[in-house]
């Protein structure tokens, strides 16, 4: 009973490594502890203190004001847009190159990656050449008066190009490893095709969706590089949180940099911690867990 | 279907239930052409080795499902689905297990799901793949024994693949034995048994030891020694499948004698295994042997042949 | 006869291919297209010419810098953490990983921001710093922060899995056949992760050349000095002066295909060697 006990109670330090195993723990988690602590933690927490210092109604002061609201709604809808544009494309991506063999395969799959890899101002800049008025797609819209470059519109093109990999990547796997033969069952129980994707295939998938468009919508929040050039950054019309965080910092306004940035996380963290919450649930249901 | 793995058995069945295309050939349904029609209208009972039921449903949901994606003209009501539902599940024993989830249930268990979900289309044919390979002897065991009570009772036309002869014999009316590719013979378990009609068949079915043996008109040579025996067959080189149940101890006179060396003597069950070396380069044979008769490894013996199984090779 | 209740009708096929493609071509091939044309616009020479800038020349010299310096030190937290996380036993051990994991769902603005507030002329520790007559803040070594901070978890996230799907047996073996610790770790461990660790060096390094958001915020952008290559590719872009601005971005570019093409030689060749999630 007393091993029970043990085993639930929290010891510090953690270092109890199995007698006879291997050696090198204690440097190492030291080592990994300190340098995560110095990079990661402690300057974030002095994010969370600077947020603090100012008080809820601080930071709610600051992120009411008209135009920080209007970066934020600018920010979290064409990134939600964004995100729910992906989950579409990248679901037929994903099925196009899981369940198709066609030439060149393999290199678009690999290609499928490139908003990884691609450093975000290179992307930026390409977008809004492609997209300006003048450039290859942008004078295709041109003539009916659509402007894609300089508003809202290429924010959402440039948002949705950095959350391309993520729905992808994540129902990929997940496809390749569905068996097959839940949908064979299904097909000999009378579903037609259609029925068999959208009452069995999709709701498999659907963990790794949400995961996806979890994934693809919290980096679209954060996304400034790519977006800066493209989005014309006009208050109240195409400017995104980021942009705003900079602007204060240029401003060494350091307090109103860090309410908004606390107020982004706070609500990505939100998105992040609703979505893994309806996950678990289904894959409870599943009995994955 | 019975056969070694890698004989087609899977194969026949998934192009039976339209799983796959046959390349040439016909599959018919009682008297009608089914080798065109596609899956979804074969009303077929299919009921996979790994169960493959849906785990985002519930387990009523499951067996719901063919009725559920009916087109909305056939499609019972709501009510009656349910009702339906509720009498499967009473078939099957997992009255009360309706709303659990396939994951909180045992392999046997969701197995029984798979077959209530396969005969709630009213199938005109039951198709089996090895439905019990994924789950342990004893429950195997029980699940035969209620499976084939089940089929008494709904009289289901049933397709049961599998690679385990215990399974086979025990539970099918008919076998097929595949081989390659081929059916190998069609009967009941006492042909198969008793009257194989080939080769292969007589050295898969029971625990048969195949020996090369030579024949001479009446007579057969086995490893050096000779046997009077009208066999009916061209001479030349042959097999001679035997079982333990084949041959006999007996007294050194007669007809029908080979003389044997007694290599081990081990327990198995209620009796005792003896393994027999009848020449150097030939297989041991095995015989049985009752608990009150003594025989000593090393020990030379005599055997009669009491059912010849040859076969020209 | 193909069925369609098993597999899509060839329509229905070719639809849907003809989508991805679509999509992936206006997504994907042509941004990578508009930034070689745009750099070769003006011809080879005018593309040359851009490299000839001493501004440029020093932004790509600071990337190499930075990379340099980020890469080696992420490569051995990496390797730390995925010893201490995979062969050990600890309270707190998942809540440890999803720290790691941390800086990829902070907006690269708000990592650079961490940084001002606690170096910048009034944040926490500025006024020391002055005191000091020591810059982190705008100058490189807020720079390298930073990049250190956007690129912390790539290594240590392709080393942990895969490290605790080996397992500790083949150490466990090597120790008992008289091998040291630093010398089992050597000859086992290393050998065993080495297209794991190659993996996670090839991303860490492509983000570490590309980053912007954040070296952005702590750069101040002072010419010759805190420019990397990206912010070198803004500047540019910012006076018009497109052709330079794309040439230097085509460089970039080129390195994010040579990364493509390497990690999936590794995902394809050197699979094996890869945690399960990056296998092919």
């Amino acid at each position: 009973m007393s091993v029970a006990v043990q085993s639930w109670s929290p010891s510090w330090p953690p270092a109890i490594p199995k007698p006879g195993a291997l050696p090198g723990f204690g440097i190492t988690f030291g080592f990994t502890l300190t340098y995560l602590s110095l990079i990661v933690l402690i300057p974030l927490a002095v994010l969370v203190w600077r947020a603090s210092g100012l008080g809820l109604d601080g930071i709610w002061r600051v992120a009411t004001t008209p135009r920080v609201l209007a970066a934020l709604e600018t920010s979290f809808v064409i990134s939600a847009a964004a995100a729910l544009v992906n989950a579409l494309f990248g679901m037929i991506v994903a099925w196009v190159l899981t369940r198709y063999s066609f030439p060149g395969r393999q290199p678009i799959d690999a290609a499928v990656d490139l908003p990884f890899a691609l450093p975000t101002a290179v992307a930026g800049i390409a977008l809004a050449a492609l997209y300006a008025p003048n450039g290859w797609i942008g004078a295709l819209f041109e003539p009916w008066g659509i402007k894609i470059a300089f508003t809202p519109l290429g924010i959402f093109i440039a948002l949705v190009f950095i959350g391309l990999p993520f729905v992808v990547r994540t129902v990929q796997p997940v496809l390749q490893d569905l068996d097959r033969e839940i949908e064979e069952a299904s097909a000999t129980l009378g579903a037609t095709r259609r029925q068999t994707f959208f009452r069995v295939v999709l709701p498999a998938l659907l963990p790794a969706l949400l995961t996806g468009i979890a994934l693809a919508f919290a980096r679209a929040v954060g996304e400034y590089g790519s977006v800066i050039f493209i989005a014309g950054n006009m208050p109240f019309k195409s400017e995104i949180a980021p942009l705003l965080i900079v602007a204060r910092l240029e401003e060494y306004d350091y307090a109103g940099a860090s309410a908004i940035a606390t107020v982004m996380l706070v609500i990505s963290f939100a998105a992040l911690l609703a979505i893994n919450l309806l996950q678990a649930v289904s894959r409870r249901r599943m009995g994955d867990a | 279907m019975l056969g070694p793995s890698g004989s087609g058995k899977t194969t026949l069945l998934r192009l039976v239930a339209g799983l796959e295309t046959p390349t040439s050939g016909r599959i018919l349904f009682g008297g009608e052409d089914a080798t065109h029609r596609p899956v979804r209208e074969r009303r077929v009972g299919f009921v996979f080795q790994h169960y493959a039921l849906f785990k985002h449903l519930s387990v009523a949901e499951n067996i719901a499902y063919g009725l559920r994606v009916r087109p909305r003209a056939t499609r019972p009501p709501d009510k009656e689905i349910r009702r339906r539902v509720a009498k499967l599940l009473e078939l099957v024993q997992l009255s009360g297990l309706g709303r659990r989830a396939p994951a909180q249930l045992s392999g046997g268990q969701r197995q029984r799901v798979a077959l209530a979900r396969a005969l709630a289309v009213e199938p005109r044919v039951l198709l089996l793949d090895e439905p019990f390979g994924a789950l342990d002897a004893q429950v195997r065991r029980d699940l035969r024994r209620w499976l084939r009570e089940l089929h008494d009772r709904t009289g289901h036309t049933t397709l049961f693949v599998t690679h385990d002869q215990e399974e086979a014999l025990e539970l099918a009316d008919r076998v097929a034995i595949l081989n390659k590719g081929r059916i190998e013979q069609i009967g009941t378990p006492d042909d198969v048994l008793d009257r194989p009609a080939t080769a292969f068949v007589a050295g898969f079915v029971g625990e048969a030891v195949r020996l090369p043996v030579e024949l001479a008109p009446h007579a057969l040579r086995i490893g050096g020694q000779a046997i009077a025996l009208d066999h009916g067959l061209p001479s030349g080189a042959a097999a001679l499948f035997v079982r333990p149940t084949d041959l006999t101890l007996a007294e050194p006179f007669g007809d029908n004698r080979l003389t044997a060396t007694v290599v081990s003597v081990r327990r198995r069950g209620p009796a005792r295994r003896i393994e027999l070396a009848i020449a150097d380069r030939l297989p041991t044979v095995e015989i049985e042997l009752a608990i009150g008769r003594t025989v000593h490894q090393g020990q030379a013996v005599h055997l009669r042949l009491l059912t010849p199984r040859l076969f020209a090779s | 006869m193909r069925d369609t209740a098993l597999a899509e009708s060839a329509v229905t096929c070719w639809v849907l291919t003809g989508i991805a493609i679509g999509f992936l071509g206006l997504f994907l091939a042509l941004p990578l297209l508009a930034v070689f044309s745009e750099a070769l616009r003006r011809g080879v020479d005018a593309y040359l010419a851009a490299f000839d800038d001493p501004d440029t020349q020093s932004a790509i010299g600071l990337t190499l810098l930075i990379a340099a310096i980020a890469v080696p030190l992420n490569l051995v937290f990496g390797v730390c953490a995925a010893w201490s996380i995979a062969k050990f036993w600890f309270p707190g051990k998942s809540l440890l990983v999803s720290l790691i994991d941390l800086p990829f769902s902070v907006s690269p603005v708000v990592s650079g921001l961490v940084y001002v507030l606690l170096f910048g002329a009034k944040g926490l520790l500025g006024p020391t710093l002055s005191d000091w007559d020591f810059k982190i803040i705008f100058a490189v070594p807020g720079i390298v922060l930073a990049t250190i901070f956007v690129t912390f978890p790539f290594i240590a996230r392709e080393l942990i899995p895969l490290m605790q799907e080996q397992g500790t047996a083949e150490e466990e073996a090597a120790m008992t056949l008289g091998a040291s610790g630093w010398r089992t770790f050597l000859t086992v461990t290393l050998p065993n992760v080495r297209w794991a660790l190659l993996y996670g060096v090839l991303l860490c390094n492509a983000r570490a050349m590309g980053e912007f958001g954040a070296v952005s915020v702590v750069s101040g952008h002072i010419r010759g000095l805190t420019n990397t290559m990206p912010l070198q590719v803004e500047i540019l872009y910012n006076e018009y002066n497109f052709v330079a601005a794309f040439a230097v971005a085509s460089l970039l570019a080129g390195l994010a295909l040579v990364t493509l093409v390497g990690k999936s030689i590794l995902e394809w060749r050197y699979g094996h060697g890869l945690s399960a999630v990056r296998r092919r």
